[in-house]
């Protein structure tokens, strides 16, 4: 079992503090190819705020979904070998692709919970010792809320985003399901508009934020996404948005698509990184100001 | 070898983890489904048509490459009954069949454009083939 407890007002969680400024990172294979910005803008914000981001060394593809038979466990090794290696470091496990952070995140859970899942993982890969889901995943926007806090980073922002009307796209794989991903309420989450609000700009609530866009069905069926994406981003203009923004390439490749660029869709990380005035890092190079 | 539908409903079963004895029928699974209108059999069916072994009708099934994962079925559901792990278990029923993957690896290259991520088709292989 996991222990979970107060340590002269920190809280403890397996063996990282929840105000560990240093994180093992899981990048996944989409931010080092066509979601460079999500990658290189959260790295150079990261920076900016004071955390640090070791990345996995040898990290594999996640899958990208989650697999959800009961009788598989080669779709979640690669996982489990990253919650490892950070659990070695004794470093929660940092993640920033909502796909990445839901399969990881669950897959955690599964080590946790279900002996059976366990067992055959360990049993297969042979480590010294057993492991049964002791890392904690964080996803980018938690450790912004939870560890650096909103409005320490208000503090830190040099180029706030005045005026602005930015509208969050949550879609599903951060959300749902809620009692294993535990990041927010599934039908009135707030990270986002508290992240929105802390770079100085004006959140915008609207009813298809927690809507898929479609997803993977993109690849053979693009008139169903079509007709969900017109329905995200004409709500989000109804109320008055100016952008989007969605912390998955995925959405925002749908939302783009469909859009017709009507509406601007950005990483959350590209606009932090703009309030943070965040400059290069190595590996890449940020569109700041 | 053919395989009796009383013994899928059993893979079915095993594969899910699934317990189709707990859904009270309020069909909150399927009002909440965003592609609901892609789908010839909706996610509440699943769940009584694998409860009373009627698996046939849902191998053919296009739902089973309509749906999105997107886990509203799963948040929404009272009873926690897990439909969304439903469909997937009949979807690996049917792609671990030899020679009945969903997608091949030579259609890839016709479906792709400059902007597709990498997300997009590894979600689809783990989806639609084996």
């Amino acid at each position: 079992m996991r222990k979970c407890l107060k340590d002269g007002g920190r809280i403890r969680c397996g063996q990282h503090r929840i105000d560990d400024m240093e994180f093992c990172y899981y990048p996944g294979c989409t931010l080092k190819t066509k979601a460079k910005d999500l990658d290189t803008c959260a790295r150079s914000a990261a920076q900016a705020l004071g955390v640090t981001m070791t990345e996995v060394p040898d990290w594999q593809c996640c899958g990208a979904v989650y697999p959800m038979a009961r009788d598989e466990i080669a779709t979640r090794l690669a996982s489990v070998r990253a919650l490892r290696c950070a659990g070695e470091r004794r470093q929660s496990l940092l993640t920033l692709c909502s796909a990445c952070h839901h399969v990881i995140k669950r897959v955690n859970h599964d080590m946790h919970t279900d002996a059976d899942i366990r067992a055959k993982v360990n049993n297969y890969m042979r480590p010294d010792t057993e492991y049964a889901g002791e890392t904690r995943v964080v996803h980018y926007l938690e450790m912004l809320r939870d560890t650096v806090g909103f409005d320490e980073l208000r503090k830190k922002v040099k180029a706030p985003l005045t005026g602005k009307k930015i509208a969050a796209y949550y879609g599903c794989l951060l959300l749902r399901p809620s009692a294993v991903m535990q990041l927010d309420d599934p039908e009135n989450p707030t990270i986002m508009e508290d992240l929105i609000r802390s770079m100085g700009a004006q959140p915008v609530v609207y009813p298809y934020r927690n809507e898929c866009c479609g997803g993977y069905i993109t690849i053979e069926n693009n008139a169903v996404v079509a007709e969900m994406c017109k329905n995200i981003l004409d709500s989000a203009v109804e109320k008055g948005a100016e952008a989007i923004i969605t912390a998955c390439p995925l959405c925002l490749y749908n939302l783009k698509k469909n859009g017709k660029h009507a509406l601007p869709v950005y990483y959350f990380t590209e606009l932090l990184a703009q309030a943070l005035e965040a400059g290069a890092v190595e590996g890449g190079t940020v569109r700041a100001g | 070898m053919q395989v009796s539908e009383r013994e899928m409903a059993k893979s079915i079963l095993r594969i899910s983890g699934v317990d189709t004895k707990k859904c009270m029928k309020c069909g909150k699974c399927s009002g909440a489904c965003p592609a609901f209108g892609s789908m010839d059999i909706h996610p509440h069916q699943f769940v009584s048509m694998v409860e009373e072994g009627n698996i046939g009708a849902l191998l053919e099934s296009k739902s089973l490459w309509n749906c999105l994962s997107c886990f509203a079925c799963v948040e929404r559901c009272p009873r926690n009954v897990e439909p969304a792990r439903l469909i997937e278990a009949v979807r690996l029923i049917v792609i671990r069949r030899q020679g009945a993957n969903h997608l091949k690896p030579e259609e890839i290259p016709g479906l792709l454009d400059a902007d597709l991520p990498q997300q997009a088709i590894a979600s689809a292989f783990r989806k639609y083939s084996k």
